[in-house]
C-alpha cells in the first residue's frame, strides 16, 4: 500500500497552528521543571521568596496556557473537527 | 405448389389470417401454439417450412430455432420468423440463430406469401 | 456566637437554594435553552469539586504543619490542566465518541469491553471513595461542632448531624442525579448547583484570607514579614514528598471517579476545555493564595493547641465576625456536599453498570428482549447504589470514630485511585496495552495500595498489629508494610506511591507485552489511541443476524420509546428506507451499541446487543476482519482518509444513481418492447384481414362478416389498451383529479359488481359478500375505487379455472386499517410471480383468452396509491387473493 505524499510546505496558517499545539504540549513539561527547580536551591533561600517564586510560576503558567489556548482556538474555531491536523502532526514530527 | 407449412403462433386471429392466406395459395397449413412442445411438433409433422413467432407461451421462438438448428435434420429447414417487437437487436438475434427470413408484424399478406414461396422454391 | 439552630437554619436555606438552582437548570436544559448553562465558565467551576472540605479546611492545617507542601495538591492538577492538549483533550474526545459513562466504563471499553476490568475499577473506586465521603461528613460535623457550645459537643449529636447531612445528600443526588436515564448521561442541574457552590467556597476562602491579611495583619508586606518570623518552617521542602505529591495529585485529578465525571462525562463541548485549561488553574491559584497567610495568622493569634484544620472557621469567630464565619462555614459545607454528590453519582453509575446490571442480565434467562423494563431497573439500581455509597461512607465515619485517623485518608484515597492511571494512560497512548496487562497492573496496584497504604492508615494496632509493622507479616521482614523489600526510612506516602505505581506499571507493561489481545481489544485499542483520526467511525459489528425489530424492542426499554424510534427511523432514512426498521448493518449495530452504552455502559450494551444478534458475540473471524479493516483505514494519512471518505461517498451516490438509471432504462426498454408487442399484435390481425377483405371479392357473406368482426374486436382491444396506457400515465404522473366524497364501501362494491355483470353477462360466476363492515362509510373517490374493484372482479372472472368459480369479497380490518379482500377459489398465483403481478404487462401466463394487456393490476396499484391506500397480494388463501387497503378514513377526515 503506497501512502500519499505529505505536503512538504503547509500554508502559513496551519504551520503556525501546529507550532502552537507544540507549545501546548510543552507547557506541562516547562511547568514541571519550574516547579521542581526550588528543590535544587540552596537552603538559605527565604521562605517568602520561595512562596513568591511558586506563585509567580503558577501565574505565568496560567497566562501562557491562556495565550496558547486562545491561539489554538483562534486558528480553528472548531477544534473538535480538526482531526486532520492532529494526526498528520504526529507523522510530520516523526518524519523530521 | 402444395407443400406443408407449420405455423407456430399463439394469437388465434393471426393464426386464422395466415392459415387463410397460405391455404388459399395451395399450402397445407398445420398450426401449433405451445412453445414447449414446438420442436416435437416439427419432428412429428416434418413440414417444408416453418412460420415461427417469437413470443410464445412457455418458450421463446429463439430457443426453438436454436434447437432446430442444432439438429442436423433441420439445419436447412426454411424458417420464417415473425415478431411483434420490431427492434434491431431482435432481427440481429434471429439472423445469428439462423432464421431464413425475418418479418415484423404487422406484415402484408402478399409479402408473407412471396416469402414462403421463395423459401420453399429454393 | 451563632446558635447551633441558627446555623442549621442557614444550612437548610442554603440547601434549599441549591435545590432551586438545580431544579431551574434542569428545567431550562429540558426546554433546550441551555444558554449560558453551557458556558465554559460553568464547566470550569464544576471542576472545582476537586477542592473538597479536606482541602478547604485541611489546606490551612497542612500549611500550618508542613508549610508550602499543601500547594502540591493544587499544583498537580494545574500541570494536568496546563497540559490539556495532551491528555484531557484525548479523554474528552474518547468519552464523547465512545459514549463513556464512567472511568470504569472507559477502562472496560478500552480493553475490549471487558466487564472484569469494569468491576475491578469499580471496586477500587468504591474502596477509595468511601473513606473520602466519610471525611467530608466528618468535616461538616466538625465545622458544626465549632459553633456548638461545650455540652452539646457530644459525639452522639455529631453523629446525628452527619446522619442528617448524609440523608440530605442522598435525597439531593437521587432527585437530580437519577431523574432520567439520559442518553447523554449529563446532569445539568447538579453541575449548575456545583458551579454555585464553587463560587461560594472561593468567595468564602478569599474573604477569610483578605480578613487575615488586611484586617488582622496590615497588608502584603506585613504578611511577608510575619511569614518569615513564623514558627512554620515553610521552605524546608522535602524533595521526595514534593515530587510524589505533585505526581499523586496530578494522577488523582484524572483518575478520581468524580473528577472523571465532571471533566469527561459532564463536558458539554470540547472547546470548553480550552477555557478551563487556564481558568481552572486560576481558580486553584486563588484558592491557595491566602492559605499560608491564614495559617500564619492563625498560629500567632489562636491559643496554643487549637486545631489548625479549623482556622478558616475559628479565626473569624475569635474576632467575632459572625457573618464571615458563617460564610466560611458555607464554603466548607459547599466543598463537602458538592464532592459527595458528584462522587456518589459517579460511583452509582459504575456500580449499576458494571455490577448490578450484568448480574441482573445474567439472571434473566430469556434475555433482555422479552423481559421487563430495563430502564426502570437501571434507575432503581442507580438510586440504590447512591444510597449504598452514602451508607458506606456514613458507616465508615462512625466506625473509624472520626478524628485524626480520617485526616490522612485523603492522600490514601489518592494513592488508591491513582492505580488506575497506568491502565488509563497506557490505554490511550499505547496500542499494545492489553486487557490482561491492565488487569495485572490494576490487581498489583490494588494489592500494594491495600498493604502499604490503606491498612497502615488505621494506625499501629488498627487493622495491622504493631508487630506486623515492625517485623512484617509472619515475621517476613521483606513484606513490612512501610518498608517493603527492605526500603526503609523513607516517608510512608512516598514509599507507598513508589512501590504501588512502579509495580503496577511494570505488571501492566510486562503482561501487555506477553499477552495477545482479542480482536475486539485490538480494535478498541486502535480506536482509542488514534481517536483524532478515527473519531467518527469505530467499528465493532459485522454481519449479524439481528432482527431490527428485536433490537428496537430492546432499545425502547433502555433509552425510551421515543428516543429509540428516533434513532431507528433516522437510520432507516439514511439507508433510504421508510418506516422504523433499518437494515441491521454493522454501522448501525455499532451506533446502537454506543447509544445504549450511554445508559448502561459499554460492556453491558455490548452484551445486550450480543444477546440479540445471536446468543454469543460476533465470531472471532468477523472481528479479525473488522479489526484488519480498521487498521488498514488507520494506516492511511488523515487527509487522504477524509478525502477518500468523501470520494467514496460520492462514488457510492454515483453508483446508486447509475444503478437506478440502468434499472430505469431496462424498465423502459422492456416497457417499449411490451407496448410494441401489445400494439402490433392486434394491428397484425387488422391489417391482414382488411387485406384479405380488400383482395377477395368473391368471399361469402358469412366469412366477410366473421372477418369484419375480428377486425372490429381487435380495434376495440387496441382502444382499450390505449385507454389503459393513458390512464396509467396520468396516474403515474399524478395529474389525476380525484372527486372525493363520502360513500359506504357496500355502495362502491354494488356499482362494481353491477358494472361487471353488464359488461360480461356471465351468470355462472358466484360472488359472495358476507355483509359485515360494508356499511362503513369512507371518504374517497368512489369512481376510482370502483374501477379497482371492477379490475379485481374481472381478474377473478378471467383467471379462475375452477369449474364452479366463486369470488368472496370481505370487508375487514387489519393492522388498524380497513381492508377489502377479494378471494377466489382458483389455483391462485405462484409464489415467485406474486411480486411481479403489479408490474406493467406482467401477465402470469400468456393466456390470451383473457385479452387484457396486463395493465389492470398496475392501474389498481397506482389508483390505490393516489387514494392513500394500497393493494397487496395475500398469499396462502387457497385461491388468488387480493387485499385492497383503504385509505385511513380518520386521517382523511381530520
Amino acid at each position: 500500500m503506497s501512502r500519499p505524499p505529505e505536503p512538504i510546505f503547509l500554508a502559513r496558517q496551519s504551520y503556525r497552528r501546529r507550532r502552537w499545539s507544540d507549545a501546548a504540549r510543552l507547557m506541562p513539561v516547562v511547568g514541571l521543571i519550574a516547579l521542581l527547580l526550588p528543590l535544587l536551591w540552596a537552603d538559605q533561600a527565604t521562605t517568602s521568596g520561595g512562596i513568591l517564586y511558586i506563585f509567580c510560576v503558577w501565574a505565568l503558567l496560567i497566562a501562557g496556557t491562556k495565550i496558547i489556548a486562545r491561539r489554538l482556538t483562534d486558528y480553528d474555531p472548531l477544534i473538535e473537527t480538526n482531526d486532520s491536523t492532529e494526526s498528520t502532526e504526529t507523522k510530520d514530527g516523526g518524519a523530521r | 405448389m402444395g407443400g406443408t407449412v407449420l405455423l407456430i403462433e399463439d394469437e388465434p386471429n393471426i393464426i386464422e389470417a395466415i392459415r387463410f392466406i397460405l391455404s388459399r395459395d395451395g399450402w397445407r397449413v398445420d398450426t401449433h401454439s405451445d412453445g414447449l412442445t414446438a420442436v416435437d411438433a416439427v419432428r412429428a409433422r416434418r413440414p417444408d417450412l416453418i412460420v415461427l413467432d417469437v413470443m410464445l407461451p412457455n418458450r421463446s421462438g429463439y430457443d426453438i430455432l436454436n434447437d432446430l438448428r442444432a439438429d442436423a435434420e433441420f439445419k436447412e429447414l426454411p424458417v420464417l420468423m415473425l415478431t411483434a417487437r420490431g427492434q434491431k437487436k431482435d432481427r440481429e438475434l434471429a439472423e445469428k440463430l439462423g432464421a431464413s427470413r425475418f418479418m415484423t408484424k404487422p406484415f402484408s399478406n402478399g409479402e408473407v406469401l412471396e416469402t414462403v414461396r421463395a423459401l420453399v422454391g429454393q | 456566637m451563632l446558635s447551633f439552630n441558627a446555623l442549621a437554619l442557614i444550612s437548610i436555606f442554603y440547601v434549599a437554594l441549591l435545590f432551586a438552582v438545580a431544579f431551574w437548570a434542569d428545567k431550562r436544559a429540558e426546554r433546550g435553552r441551555g444558554g449560558w448553562l453551557r458556558s465554559p465558565w460553568v464547566y470550569t467551576l464544576s471542576l472545582s469539586i476537586y477542592c473538597t472540605a479536606w482541602t478547604f479546611y485541611g489546606a490551612v492545617g497542612n500549611a500550618a504543619r508542613s508549610g508550602l507542601e499543601f500547594a502540591t495538591i493544587y499544583l498537580g492538577p494545574t500541570l494536568v490542566m496546563v497540559g490539556w492538549w495532551v491528555i484531557l483533550r484525548r479523554l474528552v474526545r474518547i468519552g464523547k465518541t465512545q459514549r463513556i459513562t464512567s472511568i470504569a466504563d472507559m477502562v472496560s471499553s478500552r480493553y475490549g469491553k471487558s466487564n472484569t476490568l469494569g468491576v475491578l475499577v469499580t471496586l477500587l473506586a468504591v474502596a477509595g471513595t468511601t473513606p473520602y465521603i466519610a471525611l467530608q461528613l466528618q468535616s461538616v460535623t466538625l465545622s458544626f461542632a465549632v459553633f456548638m457550645d461545650g455540652p452539646a459537643n457530644a459525639p452522639e449529636d455529631l453523629a446525628v448531624v452527619a446522619l442528617w447531612v448524609a440523608i440530605g445528600l442522598a435525597v439531593f443526588t437521587i432527585l437530580f442525579g437519577t431523574r432520567n436515564l439520559d442518553v447523554e448521561e449529563r446532569h445539568h442541574g447538579i453541575v449548575m448547583a456545583i458551579a454555585v457552590e464553587a463560587v461560594v467556597k472561593l468567595v468564602a476562602l478569599l474573604a477569610v484570607g483578605i480578613f487575615a491579611v488586611f484586617w488582622i495583619g496590615s497588608g502584603p508586606s506585613d504578611m511577608m514579614a510575619r511569614i518569615e518570623a513564623s514558627s512554620i518552617d515553610v521552605w524546608a521542602l522535602q524533595p521526595d514528598r514534593w515530587m510524589t505529591m505533585i505526581f499523586l495529585s496530578a494522577a488523582a485529578f484524572i483518575c478520581l471517579p468524580r473528577m472523571f465525571q465532571v471533566i469527561v462525562i459532564e463536558n458539554e463541548d470540547e472547546r470548553h476545555l480550552s477555557t478551563a485549561a487556564w481558568a481552572f488553574p486560576m481558580y486553584l491559584f486563588l484558592i491557595s493564595l491566602f492559605v499560608i497567610p491564614i495559617a500564619v495568622v492563625g498560629l500567632s493569634v489562636m491559643p496554643e493547641g487549637s486545631n489548625p484544620d479549623l482556622f478558616v472557621l475559628t479565626l473569624p469567630l475569635t474576632f467575632d465576625q459572625n457573618a464571615l464565619a458563617t460564610l466560611a462555614f458555607l464554603g466548607g459545607f459547599s466543598s463537602a456536599t458538592s464532592m459527595v454528590i458528584v462522587a456518589s453519582i459517579a460511583l452509582a453509575t459504575m456500580v449499576s453498570n458494571h455490577i448490578v446490571m450484568p448480574i441482573w442480565l445474567s439472571t434473566q434467562s430469556v434475555g433482555a428482549t422479552v423481559s421487563g423494563d430495563v430502564r426502570h431497573v437501571v434507575i432503581l439500581a442507580r438510586r440504590a447504589s447512591i444510597v449504598g455509597v452514602l451508607v458506606l461512607g456514613f458507616l465508615y465515619f462512625r466506625l473509624s470514630g472520626g478524628g485524626t485517623a480520617l485526616a490522612s485518608i485523603g492522600l490514601v484515597a489518592f494513592v488508591g485511585l491513582s492505580q488506575i492511571l497506568p491502565a488509563l494512560i497506557g490505554g490511550i497512548f499505547w496500542r499494545g496495552a492489553t486487557r490482561i496487562g491492565a488487569a495485572a497492573g490494576l490487581a498489583t496496584g490494588l494489592a500494594l495500595w491495600l498493604w502499604t497504604s490503606l491498612l497502615p492508615s488505621f494506625g499501629e494496632g488498627g487493622v495491622l498489629s504493631a508487630a506486623v509493622f515492625l517485623h512484617g507479616p509472619f515475621g517476613i521482614a521483606m513484606l513490612r508494610p512501610e518498608a517493603l523489600f527492605w526500603i526503609e526510612d523513607i516517608d510512608p506516602l512516598v514509599h507507598s506511591v513508589l512501590w504501588s505505581i512502579a509495580l503496577n506499571t511494570l505488571a501492566f507493561c510486562v503482561f501487555s507485552l506477553l499477552s495477545f489481545p482479542s480482536p475486539l481489544e485490538r480494535l478498541q485499542g486502535a480506536t482509542f489511541v488514534n481517536i483524532f483520526r478515527f473519531s467518527d467511525r469505530s467499528r465493532g459489528w459485522t454481519g449479524g443476524a439481528a432482527e431490527a425489530e428485536d433490537l428496537l424492542m430492546m432499545a425502547q426499554r433502555i433509552i425510551g420509546p421515543q428516543v429509540a424510534q428516533g434513532i431507528f427511523e433516522s437510520e432507516a432514512a439514511k439507508q433510504g428506507k421508510q418506516g422504523y426498521l433499518p437494515d441491521v448493518t454493522p454501522d448501525f449495530m455499532d451506533r446502537l451499541e454506543r447509544e445504549l452504552a450511554g445508559s448502561v455502559g459499554a460492556a453491558t450494551a455490548h452484551a445486550m446487543v450480543a444477546q440479540i444478534t445471536g446468543g454469543a458475540s460476533v465470531t472471532v473471524e468477523d472481528l479479525i476482519r473488522v479489526a484488519d479493516e480498521a487498521q488498514q483505514i488507520l494506516e492511511y494519512s488523515n487527509q487522504l482518509e477524509a478525502k477518500s471518505a468523501e470520494q467514496e461517498r460520492t462514488a457510492r451516490q454515483l453508483r446508486e444513481a447509475n444503478e437506478k438509471l440502468l434499472a430505469l432504462s431496462v424498465q423502459k426498454d422492456g416497457f417499449l418492447s411490451q407496448i410494441s408487442h401489445e400494439l402490433r399484435t392486434p394491428m397484425t390481425s387488422i391489417r391482414s384481414f382488411s387485406e384479405i377483405l380488400m383482395a377477395d371479392e368473391a368471399m361469402g357473406p358469412e366469412d366477410r362478416l366473421r372477418y369484419s368482426r375480428i377486425i372490429h374486436d381487435e380495434t376495440k382491444r387496441l382502444t382499450r389498451l390505449l385507454d389503459d396506457l393513458l390512464d396509467l400515465s396520468v396516474l403515474e404522473n399524478g395529474q389525476v383529479t380525484l372527486n372525493m366524497g363520502e360513500e359506504t364501501i357496500g355502495a362502491v362494491l354494488d356499482r362494481a359488481v353491477a358494472a361487471m355483470e353488464v359488461a360480461t353477462g356471465q351468470q355462472d360466476f358466484v360472488i359472495q359478500r358476507p355483509g359485515p363492515g360494508e356499511d362503513a362509510s369512507i371518504y374517497t373517490d368512489g369512481d376510482r375505487l370502483s374501477q379497482v374493484f371492477i379490475n379485481l372482479i374481472a381478474n377473478a372472472l378471467k383467471y379462475c379455472e375452477n369449474p364452479t368459480p366463486r369470488l368472496t369479497i370481505k370487508v375487514d380490518e387489519a393492522g388498524g386499517r380497513r381492508v377489502v379482500d377479494f378471494l377466489d377459489n382458483g389455483k391462485g398465483i405462484p409464489t415467485d410471480a406474486q411480486t411481479l403481478i403489479f408490474e406493467k404487462f406482467a401477465r402470469v401466463s400468456d393466456n390470451h383468452a383473457a385479452g387484457g394487456a396486463g395493465l389492470g393490476l398496475a392501474i389498481c396499484r397506482e389508483v390505490m396509491t393516489r387514494l392513500g391506500g394500497g393493494i397487496v397480494y395475500l398469499p396462502g388463501q387457497g385461491g388468488a387473493a387480493f387485499r385492497v387497503i383503504l385509505p385511513d378514513a380518520r386521517a382523511e377526515a381530520a
